[in-house]
């Protein structure tokens, strides 16, 4: 299988924690829609349908829609609850023990211990302050994987009766009422209204990392070897956007282009998302 | 190094490559939190070896990505690692070692990565050309500060940098000037190899 081999610091043995891991997943799977009070909520995937999609970011100045193949995506956002049991089974992730490479110092640093979550961090609240590489192995503890920005933006796109709502002038003013809300109230809990593919807290919760947040902002000019300080990425001035005005789209872009893969923020969480259409 | 040492090393490097991971030292020293190589990516080389990339540690290693059919940046990145192995003392570049990651794990078999090696005469152990599963290619870009995007033709766009990392796998330098030896990072490898470069 893809990815079979985890980030793993030599003192980790891997093979009984990964089996524990699947394991965990198909207790999870089968026990779904009976969720006991302590144990965190099952993971929940719905399948997206393949289409042909056009991104309010453009690599190259006229590219036609980029295609994404069938893909599923959870429901929800990792939850702290979640992400402390998945702690649990990989302590190699306790904020204790991370290595620097892949987290911050501010790593879970709102949680009230390594095992703990406590008063700061609800159960039902995403988890935040998470690195990309601890989401990324976070994902591929549910045998997924993080989405990419493109198969994140398409199920963003979509609003509760719309798939590509972002011509609707009612989708974007209830977009823009959240982002331009200030972000030091409390975080919400997940479970907010599903869109039309199922997708719930897209928007009004929380950032979220992408898969490739890296190459957000690459344009296709590192071919162009005339002149050095092209091979730099420039931000704004290499990248073209297709949608100026898409406000909600495009602050995410900015934001995540702007992270390197240890950061972590006090609003920056991460789902997660599988290949294929049909939900395991 | 002489040519008999190097063979022999080869056939030591094959064997343990040969040898399950698990099979690795007990008791390590712990690693630095800095250091890439607690990321262990599974690599396969030019040769069809299977390694890990923090088989790295203990000696210097100057790491980038490319892919072989890339016709543009990607000699030029080879060419600035030769450039940069040739600015320095004839004593020290036979300690510096060369790791080239596929950005490209779909196309980039050991057969492939073997055609470029042997095209531009990079022979193993001291040039490894290598690939890694997808997951494993994201997480050593994103390590190495390498941003790259799969344009929709195959073709990729990537930063083009080369980045050194000491015998404990901590970043010492980077550079993202191609074509050309740049010579502080030149520099770097002298101090990191120990030896006073005036």
């Amino acid at each position: 299988m893809r990815g079979d081999r985890t980030i793993r610091p030599a003192t980790d043995r891997p093979a009984p924690a990964r089996l524990r891991s699947r394991a965990l997943v198909a207790l999870a799977v089968l026990s779904a829609g009976g969720a006991g009070a302590q144990a965190p909520a099952p993971p929940e995937y719905v399948a997206i349908p393949a289409t042909r999609f056009l991104s309010v970011i453009e690599s190259e100045p006229g590219t036609p829609p980029e295609s994404i193949p069938a893909y599923s995506l959870r429901t929800t956002p990792v939850t702290n609850a979640q992400f402390l049991a998945f702690i649990e089974a990989h302590p190699q992730w306790r904020r204790d023990r991370v290595p620097s490479v892949f987290a911050d110092d501010r790593y879970l640093s709102h949680w009230q211990g390594a095992l703990e979550t406590g008063a700061e961090a609800l159960p039902e609240q995403p988890v935040t302050r998470v690195s990309w590489f601890a989401a990324q192995a976070y994902c591929e503890s549910e045998g997924a994987r993080l989405p990419t920005w493109l198969e994140w933006e398409r199920a963003a796109s979509a609003s509760a009766t719309l798939e590509d709502a972002r011509k609707d002038p009612a989708w974007r003013k209830s977009m823009l009422d959240w982002y331009s809300k200030p972000s030091n109230t409390a975080l919400g809990t997940v479970g907010g209204e599903p869109n039309l593919f199922g997708v719930r807290d897209l928007h009004g919760l929380v950032w979220e990392w992408v898969d490739d947040f890296g190459a957000m902002m690459v344009t296709s000019d590192s071919r162009d070897q005339n002149d050095p300080d092209r091979l730099k990425f420039c931000g704004a001035a290499a990248m073209s956007l297709r949608d100026r005005d898409n406000y909600a789209l495009l602050m995410r872009v900015a934001m995540m282009s702007s992270l390197q893969a240890d950061d972590t923020t006090n609003n920056l969480g991460f789902r997660c998302a599988r290949d294929g259409g049909t939900t395991p | 190094m002489n040519a008999l040492a190097a063979a022999a090393l080869a056939a030591l490097l094959g064997l343990c490559a040969a040898l399950p991971a698990v099979a690795a030292d007990p008791a390590p020293a712990a690693l630095p939190g800095d250091s890439l190589y607690h990321l262990d990516a599974p690599l396969v080389d030019q040769d069809g070896a299977a390694f890990g990339f923090a088989e790295g540690r203990g000696r210097a290693r100057i790491v980038s990505m490319f892919y072989s059919s890339c016709k543009f940046v990607c000699p030029l990145i080879i060419d600035t690692v030769q450039k940069t192995r040739h600015a320095l003392p004839e004593a020290q570049r036979d300690r510096i070692d060369v790791l080239l990651v596929s950005l490209d794990p779909e196309r980039d078999t050991p057969e492939a990565l073997k055609r470029v090696a042997d095209k531009r005469k990079l022979a193993a152990p001291g040039w490894r050309l290598a690939r890694t599963d997808k997951a494993n290619v994201r997480r050593l870009a994103a390590l190495l500060g390498i941003q790259y995007k799969q344009l929709e033709d195959g073709e990729f766009s990537h930063a083009s940098v080369l980045v050194l990392l000491d015998a404990q796998g901590r970043i010492l330098a980077r550079t993202e000037r191609l074509g050309e030896a740049d010579p502080e990072f030149v520099a770097a490898v002298e101090r990191t190899l120990g030896t006073s470069a005036r």
